[in-house]
């Protein structure tokens, strides 16, 4: 089992951030399939236009940095390590500040996606400032009436509307609104792209050393939480499997007990008498099913490795306690 | 093959990884029974908003039992609750992380429900069609309506095929506001979970981390103890099972001895394992016998030491724990149970 477990902890060791990587990447590509799935339409009406344009184009990457914040194990790790009293163990705030900088980077990949995608298609920008246009450039819209033009131009993020179906000064307005936000996200993109690679490139020459500290111990961290988690698992399996077997052995001497049967005789002969445990009879597994619910054992096994039959050299287990002891012999109630 | 084995093993043996799965597959379950679908709002006034609502918050509902459902944690959760304390103490702080820990996977589900009925925005336009401002919206040079009359006007918006208020308020800028409108709410949704949800888990570590780890760890040991304790009853059951048949077998080979039936057909020198295994029933009859007894007689749920061998005929009342009352009781009907058992 071990060998097992060694083998899983040497996968994620190797592979902890190709894990994050990953959830980093599903997590843009739903944005964006979210994006092409759910139907975007503009209001059409003066003032709600700037509202949801904007609205649509800022509040998901807010949620989708959270979520990105949320689904990272590191976060809760860099939040321990941060809140931790000191102890023995002095804080490193190089460590804290390097787990910090990594998830921001990866929490914001899928908001980015999400802004530069929205600008790319345009149809957010063209709904949000349609009605800021200025109507002297456009031909049906400068002869309007003020009144009348904010109303147009608030109508044409929508084609299908019948006034404006043809109407070649609405696509001139749609055409000029589409091309700065496109204008807008390829720059957004390359400028976070040049970023990117200059923090890439750039960070050897500065610090190196401090660097490879922080990653080190970063990963520690983490690997020792995930190594605490586990052990604490292997111990509760080992504090159930004894805290069980003491549960059987009392059980049988209390029918030893209070019974005539010459159960005495022939014990350990066999195997299969061995794994009876002394209860031979319904009545027994009855009684032992009903103690099981009405009085679980106390959690307590330091008793049972005393007095094991066999002498097996189990120490007394170090870290076993329990919230409350019951130290008195198990009382038998006939229910 | 043998990494995805490990990875299987590893999601297995971690509960809480096993039940994330099951979570994100109800989620993505919810939104494909959306999609797959049919959305028919009635268009009528009483009943739109009726609809409307009942599927925008039934289907969550029906969603976060089932989640419940679901969780095999439920009833050690329960269990835990009633048990009487007898020895154990009860930690409350254990019952509130495995009911908090239960609620919080099982709201996934119903919240991903309403964030896409939100977004999708037919529900929302089906319950308030008839909500719409006509007078910032609609035409004001329409003549005014009576109230009934305008709400049924209104309430046939969802449906384009049927709605006959196009000078009244066209239909698309109608359509166009309300889906707005669901929009809106569904976003400042999604961002309302994704906050709180943040807050939980940022806001956790932060405070009592100790008693969160107390309350993680006698959780886990609570579901393994009863998996090892289910094991060791199972394991109980197959070996009291083996001894009382093979205690059957022996009990009427001993009978059969004794009853001086059939003789029996021990050949001289064929000392293998496999004629002791037989038990000296080694013929045609006295098999049926053992199986016919089998059938209308089945031995007392009660096992004998090694030592003493018990009859494998009982009848009748014969449940005596010891052999000598079993005994002398038998010699009476005695005759009867071979009656029955040659017919």
């Amino acid at each position: 089992i071990m060998d097992r477990f060694r083998m899983i902890f040497q996968y994620f060791q190797s592979n902890s951030e190709s894990v994050m990587n990953g959830i980093c990447g599903l997590l843009t590509l739903a944005s964006i399939k979210m994006y092409t799935s759910i139907d975007f339409s503009c209001p059409c009406l003066p003032q709600y236009n700037m509202a949801y344009g904007l609205g649509i184009m800022f509040v998901p990457p807010i949620a989708l940095f959270l979520c990105g914040l949320i689904l990272n194990r590191q976060s809760l790790v860099m939040l321990e390590e941060w809140s931790r009293p000191q102890g023995h163990r002095k804080k490193d705030l190089a460590v804290i500040r390097y787990l910090c900088s990594s998830i921001m980077q990866r929490a914001m990949v899928a908001p980015a996606a999400w802004i530069i995608v929205t600008l790319l298609d345009g149809k957010c920008l063209i709904c949000a400032f349609s009605s800021s246009m200025d109507p002297e450039n456009f031909v049906d819209f400068a002869s309007a009436s003020p009144v009348q033009v904010q109303q147009l131009l608030a109508k044409v993020p929508c084609k299908d509307e019948e006034l404006m179906r043809n109407n070649t000064s609405r696509k001139a307005v749609s055409r000029y609104l589409r091309c700065w936000s496109q204008a807008l996200g390829w720059s957004i993109l390359l400028i976070l792209i040049v970023a990117a690679f200059l923090t890439r490139w750039l960070r050897p020459c500065f610090n190196q050393a401090a660097l490879l500290q922080a990653r080190h111990w970063s990963n520690y961290i983490d690997i020792e939480q995930k190594i605490f988690e586990e052990t604490c698992c292997e111990h509760s399996r080992l504090f159930a499997h004894k805290c069980i077997l003491h549960f059987f052995e009392s059980m049988r001497q209390e029918i030893e007990l209070h019974s005539f049967s010459l159960s005495r005789e022939g014990e350990g002969a066999e195997e299969d008498q061995g794994l009876l445990r002394g209860i031979t009879d319904q009545d027994q597994v009855n009684k032992l099913l009903k103690m099981w619910y009405y009085e679980k054992p106390p959690l307590d096994v330091s008793r049972a490795t005393q007095r094991h039959p066999l002498g097996q050299e189990t120490s007394s287990l170090p870290w076993a306690h329990s919230p409350r002891t019951g130290s008195k012999f198990p009382q038998h109630t006939d229910v | 093959m043998d990494k995805f084995r490990m990875i299987f093993q590893f999601f297995q043996s971690n509960q809480e990884s096993f039940m994330n799965g099951i979570c994100g597959i109800m989620a993505l379950a919810s939104t494909q029974i959306y999609s797959a679908f049919d959305f028919n709002c009635p268009c009528l006034p009483r009943y739109n908003l009726a609809y409307g609502l009942g599927i925008l918050l039934v289907p969550p509902f029906i969603l976060f039992l089932l989640g419940f459902v679901l969780n095999n944690n439920v009833s050690m959760l329960a269990e835990e609750w009633r048990r009487p304390q007898g020895q154990r103490g009860k930690d409350p702080a254990v019952l509130r992380y495995m009911f908090c820990s239960m609620a919080q996977r099982a709201m996934i589900a119903p919240v991903v429900w309403v964030s896409v009925t939100l977004l999708d925005g037919k529900c929302i336009t089906c319950a308030f069609c008839t909500l719409v401002p006509v007078e910032t919206l609609g035409n004001a040079s329409h003549p005014s309506l009576s109230q009934g009359d305008m709400k049924r006007v209104l309430a046939r918006i969802p449906c384009k095929e049927i709605y006959d208020g196009q000078e009244l308020i066209a239909n698309e800028v109608a359509v166009r506001y309300l889906r707005c409108i669901s929009q809106a709410l569904g976003w400042c949704f999604v961002l309302l979970m994704t906050m709180l949800a943040f807050l939980v888990r940022s806001l956790r570590p932060c405070f009592s981390q100790a008693a969160f780890l107390k309350s993680r760890y006698w959780s886990h040991y609570i579901d393994i103890e009863r998996k090892l304790f289910d094991e060791t009853c199972t394991e109980h059951a197959r070996s009291f099972a083996k001894v009382c048949i093979q205690q059957f077998f022996e009990g009427m080979s001993a009978d059969l001895v004794a009853a001086h039936c059939h003789l029996p057909r021990k050949a001289a020198g064929d000392a293998g394992e496999a004629t002791e295994k037989l038990l000296g029933i080694t013929d045609w009859d006295t098999m049926n016998m053992v199986l016919k007894s089998w059938h209308r007689c089945k031995p007392p749920l009660h096992l004998h030491p090694p030592a003493l061998p018990k009859s494998g005929l009982c009848c009748g009342g014969c449940q005596g724990r010891h052999y000598q009352i079993c005994k002398t009781s038998f010699l009476l009907p005695r005759a009867q149970c071979w009656a029955v058992l040659w017919v």
